[in-house]
C-alpha cells in the first residue's frame, strides 16, 4: 500500500510538468495554430533563468587569501558575493539561497518578453504557412536558442538547489498509520506539484472568467468570425504567446532545483511532451492536463519492480505504448475535437 | 526514353552525372591549400550523401506525394542495418544478400507499422509512428541486447565477431564487406596536379543504386499510382466520397518509402559493417524530415539536395576548430586574426549545430519551397522569368512544384 | 532546371576532359609503398582527435581536446613540456614524433557510434590522420576501435569504463589506458568493507545498457564478496532524467547502501534525487545509509553540486596526486587553461604521449610496429606509478583511486577528495576472467 502511495505521489509530480509544457503547448496551438518545436527550447530557459539570477546574485569579488593556495600553490583568490558585501552576509547569503524562487518574479516578464517577441518577430509569418515550415522554423530556433545557452553556460549540468528550507524530505508515514520512513517524499516536488496545479488552475480561470480569455476562447472556436466582429484577435493571440511561455518558462524555473540545467532538458522534454498534447487532443487544454497526469502516473507505476520484472523493459516504453493504445481506441485522443489538424 | 518524358530523363542524366563524378566534385579545392578544409570528397562522407539521399527520395515518396509525415523512418532505416549486419554475420560479408534482406525486413516491418498507424491521419499518425519508432529504439539499445537473446547487440553496436558462423564465407574473400570479391573500401586514388580525388567501390555502389532509386522515384511520380497519391493530399475526403478507399494506395507509398529506407540502412551497414541502435532514435527521423523540407518537399531532387546540405555540415562544419581558424587568418595582423577567429568561432567546430539552426530558419522563411525554389529563383536571375510563370512552365510539364 | 544544368554539365565535361589532358601519371598513395595506411610522406605526421563537442559530454570532450592539443605542444618541443619530463621512457626529444612535427585535427563523435565513426573515418580519409584518440563513452569507443582495426590506424580510447572495451570486444589496434568496471569493482569493495562494514545490503540502479550492466555486475560480484548482499537491481531507461521513481522505494526495501551504476548526466540526476529524498540522512537496520557512485569523474561531481558530499567513488586519476608527473601535468595545464584536468584529460593527454613514445621506440609510423612497442610496455612517470599495457588485452594496468566527494571544498574545482590509492596487484585479474572473456584481439591490421 506504501508503495502505491509513494508511485501515485510520484506520478502526480512527474504529470505536473508534463502537463505544465503541454498546457502552454496547446495554448499556443490552439489558439495560433502553430506547431511549436521551440516550446521544449523555452522551457529550458525558463531553467535557465533562475541560473542566470543565481549567477547575478552569485556575482563576486575577489579577494586574495595568503594562508591558502589553489591548485597550482598561488595565493588562492577567495570569490565574496557583491550582495553579501552590500547586505551583510546573512541577508546577502539568504538571497542567494532563495535565487530560485526569487527567479520566479524575475522570469514571468523575462519570458512574457520572449514570447511575444518571438511571436512578432517569427511565428506571426507562418499562420498561413503548412505545419511542415511551422516544424522546420520552430525546430531551428530551438537548435538555436539551445546553442546560445550552450556557448554562454557550457554543456554541463549546473545544480541550482532549491533554498535550504524545501530541501530533503517529508514523512507522511506517521500520519497514514505507516512505519516511519516507508512514506517520504522531497518537499521541493510537493512544492512543485502544488504550484503547477496553481498555474494551471490560474489559466483556466483566466480564459474561463475574464472578457479577454473568452474573446481567446471564441478565437480558438473561430477565428475568422471574431476578425469579422472587429476584434483585433491578432493582439491577443500575441499575448497568449506570451502567457503560454510564461507558462512553460514557470514549469521551467521550478524545475531546475529537481534537475541541474543543462542546455539540452528542452529536447529531452519535446517529444514526450507531443505524445502528452496528442493523447490528450489536439487543441484540448483539460485534455492536455489529464493526459499529463496519466502518463505521469502510468510512468511511475511502469518503473517499479514487479512491472520490469513481469514485462522487461516495459518502464522504456510505456509512454509510447499506451499513446499508441489510446490513439487507436480513441482517434483524437483523450478529449480532441474533430477537424484539428487532420490533414 | 526508359520511359520518362524528356525533361525528366534530363534530369536523370544531371543526377547521374553528379553521381559518377562527385569525386571531382566534391573535391574542388587543391591538397594542403587552406580551401581543402571544405572539400568534401572523401569516400565515406560521399557514401553518406548518396545514402541519405535514398532515404530522403523514399522518404519523400511517402510525404511529399501524400502529405502524410512520418516521424518514425528512422526505424527502417535501423531495421535494414540490423538485417544486413545478420547477414554477414550468418552468411558472410558478401553485401548483396543483406541488401536484399534488409529491403525485405524493413518492407514487411512497414507494412505491420504502417497498417496500424494509417488507420489515423495528420498529426496522430505522425505520434503512431514516432511512438512506434522509440519503442523500437528502446527496445533495440536495452532489452534486445541482453546476453539471453541478443539481437542488437545495444550500445555497442551490432557488429561481425570472428566466431560468428559466415556459412559461406571462404578464405579467398576480403575479410571485409564485398561485392563478390570487390572489397568496399577498395579504394582507387588519382593526383592530377596539386589534386587528389578518391574512387571507392563501395561509394560507386551506393551511386548506382541511387541513381535506381531515383529513377524508381520518377517513374512512382509520373505513375497513374502517383497521381492518386496526390489526390489522397489534396483532399482524402472527397476520394472517400467518390467511392474511392485511399488506404491501400497510402499503405503501398508507406512500405515503399520504409523499403527505401531499410535499403538505406542495408547500405549504411554494407559500407561500414556495424549497426548501432540510435539510427532508431527520433533524432534520426527528424533528421529525414528536415533534408525532404530542406531540399524541397515533393520535388524530385529536393530531398537529395536537402539530405547533402545536412550531412556536409554535420561532417566539414563540425571539424573546423580554432586552430584550422587561426590558419584561416593568419594572413591579417595578429590583432584582426585573433577577432576574426572569435567571430567565427561559436558558428564552426562545436558550434556547428548553431549554423544549421540558423539555416533552416533562413531558409524557411526565405525559401519557403525549399532548395529547389533557390535554385528556381537562381534561375529566374537568368532567364529572366518571374517564379510564377516558372512554376506555370513546371507544371505544364506536370513538375508538382510544392 | 534543365538547361543551365545541362551547360554545366557540358562544362564540366570540358574541364574534366582538359584536366584529364593535363593530368600526371596516377599512382596510388604512399600507402601502398610504405605498406600501410596513411604513412606521413611530409615533414608532418596527422593525428586525429575524435571527442564530443555536442550533445551531453560536451564539457568532458572540451577538456579532451585541451588536454590533446597540450600534448601535440609537448610533443612539438613548445610549453614547458608537462608529463614528458617526469616519463621513464626518454625516446621523446620534442621534435615531434621522429623527426616529424605534429599536427591534429579533431572530429565531433556526438557520443554516437555513427557520428564517432563517420568523424574517424574523415580523419582517416580525408585528412590522412594515423592515429585516433579520444572519446568518452564505451559504445563509442567500441565502435570506433573496430573502425580503426579494419582501416589499419591506431586507436588510443579515451575515457571507457565497460569491461568490454578489452574484453569482448578488443582489438589488436586498439589500446585502453583508461581503468574499467572490474577494477573499479575490486578498489571500492576494500574501501566500502572499511568504512560501512561487511554487513550491508545493497540496491543498486544501473543504466540500461551495456555499460550499466558490466559495472553493475562488477560491482555486485565484488561486494558480495565481502559479505554485502544485493537486495535489488532495477535497470533504469538510458533516456530518463527524473528517477524519483526509482529511487522512491529504496528505503522500503530493507537496503542500507544505494549503488548508482549510472554515468554523465543520468548520474548526476540519479544522484540529486537521491539527495532529495533525504536518503543520506537516514537509518535502515540501525545504519546510516550511504550512497555509493563507482566511477566518477570531475564533470560529473560539479554537475551534481553540493549533492557529492561524503559519497564514495572511483576515478582514474586526479590531479591532487602528488608523484611528480602529476604535478607536473596540472601545472602545464592548469597555466595554459586556468583550470586543474579531468581525468579524462589526463588520459587523453597520456595516450597522445605513449603513442608517440611507442613510434619513437619503434622507429616507424607502422602501426604494427606501434602496436609491438606498446605490448607489454612498462612505463611511470605519468601519474598513476608503475604502470603495465598488457599484451593480452590491450588494457593498461596501474593504482585506481578510491574518491570521496569532499565536505567543505574550497574551490569550484576542489569537490572530490582522495581516500585511498588502491595497488595496481589489487586490481589485476587473468585476461581470461570470465566478465572478459569471449572476443579474441586478432592481429594487428596495417590497412594497405
Amino acid at each position: 500500500m506504501d508503495a502505491i502511495i509513494l508511485q501515485i505521489l510520484n506520478g502526480l509530480d512527474k504529470g505536473s510538468a508534463y502537463a505544465l509544457i503541454a498546457l502552454g503547448l496547446t495554448l499556443i496551438f490552439g489558439t495560433l495554430g502553430v506547431v511549436n518545436f521551440a516550446h521544449g527550447a523555452i522551457f529550458m530557459l525558463g531553467a535557465f533563468c533562475a541560473v542566470t539570477l543565481s549567477k547575478i546574485l552569485t556575482l563576486s569579488y575577489l579577494t586574495i587569501d595568503e594562508t591558502q593556495v589553489d591548485f597550482l600553490g598561488n595565493p588562492l583568490k577567495v570569490k565574496t558575493p557583491y550582495v553579501e558585501h552590500w547586505f551583510g552576509q546573512d541577508v546577502g547569503a539568504a538571497l542567494i539561497d532563495w535565487a530560485v524562487p526569487l527567479a520566479i518574479l524575475f522570469s514571468i516578464p523575462v519570458m512574457i518578453a520572449i514570447g511575444v517577441i518571438m511571436e512578432r518577430g517569427l511565428i506571426k509569418h507562418f499562420y498561413k504557412r503548412p505545419h511542415a515550415d511551422q516544424i522546420l522554423v520552430t525546430f531551428g530556433l530551438a537548435i538555436v536558442l539551445q546553442e546560445i545557452v550552450k556557448y554562454y553556460f557550457g554543456a554541463n549540468p549546473i545544480p541550482t538547489p532549491a533554498p535550504d528550507m524545501f530541501r530533503g524530505s517529508f514523512d507522511f508515514s506517521t500520519f497514514l498509520g505507516f512505519e516511519p520512513n516507508s512514506v517520504i517524499y522531497p518537499i521541493w516536488r510537493l512544492i512543485y506539484f502544488a504550484f503547477s496545479a496553481l498555474i494551471i488552475g490560474a489559466v483556466f480561470a483566466f480564459l474561463q472568467f475574464t472578457t479577454f480569455g473568452m474573446v481567446v476562447r471564441a478565437g480558438m472556436a473561430d477565428r475568422e468570425t471574431v476578425g469579422l466582429l472587429g476584434i483585433n484577435i491578432d493582439r491577443k493571440f500575441t499575448i497568449m504567446f506570451g502567457i503560454a511561455a510564461a507558462v512553460a518558462g514557470l514549469a521551467g524555473v521550478m524545475y531546475a532545483p529537481i534537475n541541474a540545467p543543462n542546455y539540452h532538458m528542452g529536447m529531452d522534454f519535446l517529444v514526450l511532451s507531443f505524445v502528452v498534447v496528442v493523447v490528450g487532443g489536439m487543441g484540448s487544454l483539460p485534455g492536455a492536463v489529464a493526459a499529463g497526469f496519466l502518463l505521469g502516473i502510468l510512468e511511475s507505476f511502469a518503473s517499479t519492480t514487479w512491472a520490469t520484472t513481469t514485462i522487461p523493459g516495459i518502464n522504456q516504453i510505456i509512454i509510447y505504448l499506451v499513446a499508441i493504445i489510446i490513439l487507436l481506441t480513441r482517434p483524437r485522443g483523450l478529449m480532441g475535437k474533430k477537424g484539428v489538424m487532420e490533414d | 526514353m526508359l520511359g520518362l518524358n524528356k525533361r525528366d530523363f534530363t534530369l536523370l542524366l544531371i543526377v547521374i552525372a553528379l553521381a559518377g563524378l562527385a569525386p571531382f566534385l566534391l573535391n574542388p579545392f587543391p591538397e594542403g591549400s587552406a580551401m581543402a578544409q571544405f572539400n568534401a570528397g572523401y569516400p565515406d562522407l560521399m557514401q553518406k550523401f548518396v545514402i541519405y539521399g535514398i532515404f530522403a527520395i523514399g522518404f519523400n515518396i511517402l510525404f511529399g506525394l501524400t502529405g502524410y509525415l512520418s516521424f518514425g523512418h528512422a526505424a527502417f532505416l535501423g531495421v535494414g542495418s540490423y538485417s544486413c549486419v545478420w547477414m554477414f554475420k550468418l552468411l558472410g560479408y558478401n553485401v548483396m544478400p543483406g541488401i536484399l534482406l534488409s529491403i525485405l525486413t524493413s518492407g514487411i516491418f512497414a507494412y505491420l507499422i504502417g497498417v496500424v498507424s494509417l488507420r489515423r491521419s495528420g498529426i496522430y499518425f505522425s505520434i503512431l509512428t514516432l511512438a512506434f519508432a522509440q519503442m523500437s529504439f528502446a527496445l533495440a539499445y536495452s532489452v534486445l541486447s541482453n546476453p539471453k537473446f541478443n539481437l542488437t547487440n545495444g550500445e555497442t553496436g551490432l557488429q561481425v565477431y570472428s566466431n560468428d558462423p559466415q556459412w559461406l564465407h571462404s578464405a579467398d574473400k576480403p575479410d571485409l564487406p564485398h561485392l563478390f570479391g570487390l572489397s568496399m573500401r577498395a579504394t582507387h586514388e588519382m593526383q592530377l596536379g596539386a589534386w587528389e580525388f578518391q574512387f571507392n567501390v563501395g561509394y560507386y555502389l551506393c551511386a548506382v543504386i541511387m541513381v535506381a532509386a531515383f529513377y524508381l522515384s520518377i517513374r512512382i511520380f509520373r505513375s497513374p499510382f502517383g497521381m492518386m497519391l496526390r489526390a489522397v493530399k489534396s483532399n482524402n475526403t472527397r476520394m472517400y466520397y467518390t467511392g474511392l478507399n485511399a488506404r491501400p494506395y497510402t499503405l503501398a507509398a508507406f512500405v515503399i518509402s520504409g523499403m527505401y529506407a531499410g535499403l538505406a540502412g542495408g547500405l549504411l551497414s554494407a559500407v561500414d559493417p556495424l549497426a548501432g541502435a540510435e539510427r532508431m532514435q527520433w533524432t534520426a527521423s527528424g533528421e529525414v524530415v528536415l533534408m525532404t523540407i530542406l531540399g524541397g518537399t515533393g520535388t524530385l531532387i529536393g530531398p537529395v539536395l536537402g539530405s547533402g546540405l545536412i550531412k556536409y555540415f554535420e561532417n566539414i562544419f563540425s571539424k573546423i576548430n580554432d586552430s584550422v581558424l587561426h590558419s584561416w587568418f593568419s594572413f591579417l595582423p595578429d590583432g584582426m586574426e585573433d577577432f576574426m577567429v572569435t567571430i567565427v568561432h561559436p558558428f564552426v567546430g562545436k558550434g556547428w549545430h548553431l549554423t544549421l539552426g540558423a539555416l533552416f530558419v533562413l531558409i524557411v522563411i526565405f525559401l519557403p519551397g525549399g532548395l529547389v525554389q533557390g535554385g528556381q529563383k537562381i534561375r529566374g536571375l537568368f532567364t529572366g522569368r518571374t517564379e510564377a510563370e516558372q512554376a506555370a512552365a513546371d507544371a505544364n510539364q506536370s513538375t508538382p512544384a510544392e | 532546371m534543365s538547361k543551365s544544368n545541362f551547360t554545366r554539365r557540358g562544362l564540366l565535361k570540358t574541364s574534366a576532359v582538359a584536366g584529364a589532358g593535363l593530368a600526371l601519371p596516377t599512382y596510388l598513395r604512399a600507402a601502398a609503398h610504405s605498406g600501410y595506411t596513411n604513412a606521413p610522406s611530409g615533414s608532418t605526421v596527422t593525428i586525429g582527435f575524435n571527442v564530443p563537442q555536442t550533445g551531453p559530454y560536451a564539457e568532458e570532450g572540451l577538456d579532451e581536446l585541451r588536454a590533446q592539443e597540450l600534448a601535440v605542444a609537448h610533443l612539438n618541443g613548445e610549453g614547458d613540456g608537462g608529463m614528458m619530463n617526469t616519463f621513464s621512457s626518454k625516446a621523446l626529444k620534442g621534435n615531434g614524433i621522429l623527426g616529424k612535427k605534429v599536427t591534429f585535427v579533431s572530429g565531433d563523435t556526438q557520443t554516437k557510434s555513427d557520428a564517432a565513426r563517420a568523424a574517424a573515418k574523415s580523419m582517416i580519409e580525408k585528412d590522412g590522420a594515423i592515429m585516433i584518440n579520444g572519446g568518452s563513452s564505451s559504445g563509442v569507443a567500441v565502435a570506433v576501435q573496430s573502425l580503426c582495426q579494419d582501416a589499419g590506424v591506431i586507436f588510443m580510447a579515451g575515457l571507457t569504463h565497460s569491461n568490454d572495451t578489452t574484453g569482448k570486444d578488443k582489438k589488436a589496434n586498439g589500446f585502453r589506458h583508461f581503468f574499467n568496471g572490474y577494477m573499479s569493482a575490486q578498489a571500492l569493495a576494500p574501501v566500502l568493507k572499511n568504512a560501512y562494514g561487511s554487513d550491508r545490503r545493497a540496491y543498486h540502479l544501473t543504466a540500461d545498457y551495456t555499460w550499466g550492466w558490466t559495472q553493475q555486475e562488477s560491482i555486485a560480484a565484488a561486494t558480495e564478496a565481502i559479505g554485502w548482499t544485493t537486495v535489488e537491481n532495477v535497470l533504469t531507461p538510458l533516456a530518463s532524467t527524473d528517477f524519483s521513481a526509482y529511487i522512491a522505494p529504496v528505503l522500503n526495501s530493507g537496503a542500507d547502501v544505494l549503488v548508482l551504476n549510472h554515468y554523465g548526466g543520468n548520474m548526476v540526476n540519479s544522484l540529486s534525487n537521491a539527495i532529495e529524498f533525504d536518503l543520506l540522512s537516514k537509518q535502515v537496520n540501525g545504519k546510516d545509509f550511504e550512497i555509493v557512485v563507482p566511477l566518477y569523474s570531475e564533470l560529473m561531481a560539479a554537475g551534481a553540486g553540493d549533492n557529492v558530499k561524503g559519497v564514495i567513488g572511483s576515478m582514474n586519476w586526479n590531479w591532487q596526486l602528488t608523484d611528480e608527473g602529476s604535478k607536473a601535468f596540472t601545472k602545464s595545464f592548469g597555466e595554459v587553461y586556468g583550470r586543474p584536468p579531468s581525468n579524462s584529460a589526463h588520459t587523453c593527454y597520456v595516450q597522445t604521449l605513449l603513442y608517440a613514445d611507442a613510434c619513437e621506440r619503434a622507429g616507424t609510423f607502422n602501426p604494427c610496429g606501434v602496436v609491438e612497442a606498446l605490448e607489454g610496455f612498462e612505463f611511470d612517470g605519468l601519474g598513476n606509478g608503475p604502470t603495465l599495457y598488457r599484451a593480452d588485452d590491450h588494457q593498461c594496468f596501474k593504482d585506481v583511486l578510491v574518491m570521496k566527494g569532499k565536505q567543505n571544498p574550497t574551490s569550484q574545482y576542489d569537490t572530490l577528495e582522495i581516500v585511498e590509492v588502491t595497488p595496481r596487484a589489487q586490481v589485476e585479474y587473468a585476461p581470461d576472467h570470465p566478465m572478459f572473456a569471449g572476443g579474441e584481439l586478432g592481429k594487428c591490421n596495417p590497412g594497405a
